[in-house]
C-alpha cells in the first residue's frame, strides 16, 4: 500500500481574503522548490486545500522537507484505492495498524461525493469500522474524540483514505509579505533572523560584506552555505556580496579606534539601504540582540540606525543567546555558523569598542572623508548570487 | 573472462575511475588548506558527502569517511566500546561476522571487555530470542552484519533494531559492506553502519562509517581532526569522489538490476542443483541476490577455483580475506556444516554487470571441468 498524494491544509492563509489566490500560488511555488529533487511530483490547487501528487515518490522522502515549508498548517498522506469495498477495508486496516498504539480509540469519517457508489456514508462507516475492529485488539470506537480519525472519501476517480496528520511549519508562504534585505555576517544570529522573516512570508535578499584579504574565501563560502541552507524553507534567496576592504581600511585610518566599530556598522547599514533601494526592498533585517555585544546596546543602535529612516527589523532583539542557538540548531545553520573563519565583523574589532557611542562624535569623525562615493562604488562592484545555486552543482556534476 | 568474485571486489566503474583521475588532477589541494585550491577540494568533498548521505538516507554530518570497511568496522566497535566504557563492558556480536569485526572484538576482550558471540542456525541467522537473552545491564553495543560475505544470508536487522529500541543504552552497529547497493537497509534504527567503496565498483581505500547524530565514539586515529575529529588524516578526496559516483551509479542500476540478478542467481541455483554432489549453502529465502555459496562432494574448493580459473572463470573459496589463511570457513562451520563440506565450498558472487549468458557459459565450463576433477580426486 503506497501513498498516492498528500493533502495540504492552509494555515493563516484562509483568512487572507482577496490576496488568497496569490498566497496559494506562492505556496505552490515554495512547495515545488523544496521538493525540486523529485521532478515527478505535481501540485493540484483547490479552494480550501492543496494536493501534492506523489507519482511514485515515497511519502517518507518528502515528509521532512514539507514540514519546513511556511504557509502549511498541517498535511496528511492519502492512500488511494479503487471503488471496491474489500480493497477499501484492507487499506483502512493497514492504515490504522500503521498508526496504532495500544489503547487508541478511532472512528471512521466517510464522505461520498460520488453518489453512484453502492454504499451510502453510514454503510461505509459501518463496513470499514467493523472490519478494522474485528481485526485489531484493544482498539475501541470513540466518535467524539478519537485518537485516529480515518477519513474515507469516495470520489469518481477513486477512494481516498487517510488518518495521519503532521504539523506544518505554519507562518506565511514565501514572498507574500514583500522583500527585505538581510545583513548576513556568517555568525549564529543573522541566519536565525532571516529564518524568522521567512516565516512571516518575507522575501529575503541577503547582503554580505567581504574584505579580502582580511577575510578569506572560506568565510564567503560559509555565508553562501548559510544562505543556501535558508532556501530549504521554500524560498529562493539572492545573496549580494559587497567588497568592503577599501572602506574598512579608510575607517581604520580616519576614525579613532574606539569608534571604528560604530562607523563600520553605519557604513554597512547605509550600503544595505542603497542596495535595498536598487532592489525595491521595504526593510532591512539584522540579527541584533539587545546588549549582546558593544554594537547592540541601545546607544549603539541609535548611533548606527541614524544613517537611514528605512525600517530596520530586529527579530532577535529580545532573545537570549541560548534561545538563538537553539533555533540555529533546529534550522541547521548552527554548525555552519560556528566554522572558525574571520568575518567582516570580527576582524577589525577594536579591543575596547565604545558601548555608548555618541552620534554627534561619530558623525564628525566620518565627515572628513567622502565615504558616500566609496560606498556607491562598492555597491556598484558587488557580486550577486542566486540561491539555491545550480552552478555549484554543475561545476562538480561530472565528478559525482 | 567471467568474473564471479564480486564479493571479494568489484571492477571499478570507468566513470568512477575517470572521476578519480580528474579529481586528482584538478582538485588535488588539501581540503584543509586555506587558499582557493584547498577550498575547492573541500567543497567538492562536501558535495560528495551530501550525495552519499542522500543516497543512504542519512544526514551530511552522519558520514565519516574511512579507508574502507575494515577501518569502519574497527572504528565502530573499538570507538564505541572505548567511548562508552563507563556505561558497561559487554558487547554482543555473532559467529559469522567478518574478521574485521571478530578480531576487533578479540582485541577488546584483551582490554577487559566481555564479548558474546551468538550462534547462528543452519541458514546462518541469529535468533532474536538468543540475542535478547544475551543482553545484560553491561551491554553497550550489538554488532550484526546485514548480509554475510560468504553465504549472502540476510540477518533480521529490522527485528534486531525493534528489540534494541527497548535498550536505549545499546548501540547497534551493522556491517553493510556486502549488502549496500543490493539489499536495502533502513538506517533509521541503526546507530553505526560500515560501507566499503570497492564492493560497489568504487576504488579500494575508501569507505564510510555512518554514525547517527549524537553517538559518541573514541577515534582510532588522532591528528588534525579531519572528519569532525572522528577520523584524522588528510582526506582521500579523489577516492571519496569515486565512491560517491560509484554509489550513485550502483543505486541507479539497482532498481532494474536486482530483478535480473535474482533471475541469474535463481538460474544458477537450479542448474547447480542438477549437478551430482552439489550442495548449496546460501539459503533460499532471506538471502542477498548476488551470492551463491556451494560445495561439490569430493572436490576441494581450492582445486575447483584453480581449474575454473584456467578456463577464465573467477570465483572464490569462502571469502577472499580468509582464503589466504587456508582455514576452514568458520561461517559454514558455524552454520553446522561438516568440515569436509566447508572445505570444498566455493562462493560465486555477481554484480549488475554480469549477464545470463555468462551464467550459461560458466555452467558449461563447470560441467566440462568437473568430471576431470572427480576422476583424479577419487
Amino acid at each position: 500500500m503506497n501513498y498516492d498524494r498528500i493533502l495540504i491544509r492552509y494555515g493563516e492563509l484562509s483568512t487572507k481574503g482577496r490576496n488568497r489566490k496569490q498566497f496559494i500560488t506562492k505556496l505552490k511555488k515554495s512547495i515545488l522548490l523544496s521538493l525540486k529533487e523529485f521532478p515527478a511530483i505535481t501540485v493540484e490547487l483547490s479552494h480550501d486545500r492543496m494536493f501534492i501528487h506523489l507519482n511514485g515518490v515515497p511519502f517518507e522522502a518528502v515528509k521532512d522537507r514539507l514540514s519546513q515549508v511556511f504557509g502549511i498548517q498541517s498535511f496528511s498522506p492519502v492512500v488511494r484505492t479503487g471503488q471496491d469495498i474489500e480493497e477499501m477495508k484492507a487499506a483502512a486496516l493497514e492504515l490504522v495498524k500503521r498508526n496504532f498504539s495500544p489503547g487508541n480509540t478511532f472512528k471512521v469519517s466517510a464522505r461520498r461525493s460520488d453518489k453512484q457508489f453502492e454504499l451510502d456514508t453510514n454503510e461505509i462507516n459501518y463496513a470499514i469500522g467493523s472490519h478494522v475492529l474485528r481485526n485489531m485488539e484493544s482498539l475501541t470506537v470513540d466518535v467524539k474524540n478519537p485518537d485516529i480519525n480515518l477519513l474515507v472519501e469516495v470520489r469518481k476517480g477513486g477512494v481516498f483514505l487517510s488518518c495521519e496528520k503532521y504539523p506544518g511549519a505554519a507562518g506565511l508562504p514565501s514572498g507574500t509579505s514583500g522583500r527585505a534585505m538581510l545583513l548576513l555576517s556568517g555568525g549564529i544570529d543573522s541566519p536565525v533572523a532571516g529564518y524568522f522573516m521567512l516565516k512571516r512570508g518575507v522575501e529575503i535578499e541577503a547582503i554580505h560584506f567581504h574584505s579580502p584579504p582580511y577575510t578569506s574565501e572560506r568565510a564567503k563560502q560559509k555565508v553562501i552555505d548559510l544562505a543556501e541552507r535558508l532556501t530549504a524553507f521554500g524560498a529562493e534567496i539572492k545573496l549580494h556580496i559587497v567588497p568592503f576592504t577599501a572602506i574598512q581600511q579608510k575607517i581604520q585610518e580616519q576614525v579613532p579606534e574606539n569608534y571604528t566599530m560604530t562607523s563600520t556598522r553605519r557604513m554597512m547599514l547605509a550600503m544595505a539601504d542603497k542596495i535595498r533601494q536598487k532592489r525595491g526592498g521595504l526593510a532591512i533585517v539584522t540579527g541584533e540582540s539587545l546588549g549582546q555585544v558593544a554594537s547592540q546596546t541601545l546607544e549603539s543602535m541609535r548611533a548606527i540606525n541614524d544613517v537611514t529612516s528605512t525600517p530596520v527589523l530586529r527579530p532577535l532583539v529580545t532573545m537570549d543567546k541560548l534561545e538563538i542557538i537553539d533555533v540555529a540548531r533546529k534550522i541547521g545553520t548552527h554548525d555552519i555558523s560556528i566554522l572558525p573563519y574571520e568575518d567582516c565583523c570580527t576582524i577589525f574589532t577594536p579591543p575596547s569598542p565604545k558601548t555608548r557611542p555618541k552620534l554627534e562624535k561619530v558623525q564628525r569623525f566620518e565627515s572628513f572623508v567622502d565615504f558616500e562615493e566609496m560606498m556607491e562604488q562598492a555597491v556598484e562592484e558587488m557580486e550577486t548570487l542566486q540561491l539555491p545555486n545550480e552552478k555549484i552543482m554543475d561545476e562538480f556534476a561530472d565528478l559525482l | 573472462m567471467i568474473y564471479f568474485d564480486n564479493s571479494a571486489t568489484t571492477k571499478p566503474y570507468k566513470e568512477a575511475l575517470s572521476a578519480f583521475t580528474k579529481a586528482n588532477e584538478q582538485f588535488f589541494g588539501n581540503p584543509s588548506s586555506l587558499h582557493h585550491l584547498g577550498m575547492q577540494a573541500d567543497r567538492l568533498l562536501q558535495e560528495a558527502r551530501k550525495q552519499i548521505a542522500s543516497l543512504i538516507g542519512a544526514e551530511v554530518e552522519e558520514i565519516i569517511f574511512t579507508s574502507g570497511g575494515t577501518e569502519a568496522n574497527n572504528l565502530a566497535l573499538k570507538g564505541a566500546a572505548l567511548a562508552n566504557r563507563h556505561r558497561g563492558n559487554h558487547i554482543i556480536t555473532q559467529q559469522t561476522e567478518h574478521p574485521s569485526v571478530l578480531h576487533a572484538c578479540h582485541q577488546l576482550e584483551e582490554l577487559g571487555f566481555q564479548v558474546t558471540y551468538l550462534p547462528v542456525n543452519a541458514s546462518g541467522r541469529i535468533s532474536i530470542q538468543e540475542l535478547e537473552a544475551a543482553l545484560t545491564e553491561e551491554t553497550i553495543a550489538v554488532s550484526i552484519m546485514h548480509v554475510n560475505n560468504e553465504t549472502g544470508t540476510i540477518q533480521p536487522m529490522k527485528e534486531i533494531s525493534e528489540l534494541l529500541k527497548k535498550y536505549p543504552k545499546v548501540l547497534f552497529h551493522a556491517d553493510d559492506v556486502q549488502g549496500r547497493g543490493k539489499v536495502v537497509l533502513d538506517l533509521k534504527e541503526i546507530d553505526l553502519c560500515s560501507l566499503s567503496a570497492h564492493k560497489f565498483h568504487g576504488l579500494k581505500g575508501s569507505g564510510v562509517l555512518y554514525k547517527k547524530k549524537g553517538v559518541k565514539l573514541s577515534p582510532l586515529l588522532s591528528g588534525g581532526n579531519q572528519e569532525s575529529g572522528w577520523r584524522s588524516g588528510t582526506e582521500n578526496t579523489a577516492g571519496i569522489i569515486a565512491m560517491a559516483k560509484a554509489l550513485r551509479l550502483t543505486e541507479e542500476k539497482r532498481s532494474d538490476g536486482v530483478a535480473e540478478m535474482e533471475e541469474i542467481q535463481q538460474f544458477l541455483r537450479s542448474e547447480l542443483e542438477k549437478i551430482n554432489g552439489v550442495r548449496i549453502h546460501t539459503p533460499k529465502t532471506e538471502a542477498a541476490p548476488h551470492i551463491l555459496n556451494f560445495s561439490i562432494t569430493g572436490v576441494k574448493g581450492e582445486v575447483l577455483i584453480h581449474a575454473l580459473e584456467e578456463r577464465g572463470c573467477y570465483l572464490s573459496t569462502t571469502s577472499a580475506c580468509s582464503s589466504r589463511q587456508k582455514k576452514t570457513s568458520t561461517v559454514l562451520v558455524a552454520m553446522g556444516l561438516p568440515a569436509a563440506a566447508a572445505d570444498s565450498s566455493v562462493r560465486l558472487s555477481l554484480s549488475y554487470e554480469n549477464t545470463m549468458e555468462e551464467a550459461q557459459a560458466f555452467l558449461r565450463v563447470l560441467n566440462e571441468t568437473l568430471p576431470k576433477l572427480t576422476k583424479v580426486q577419487r
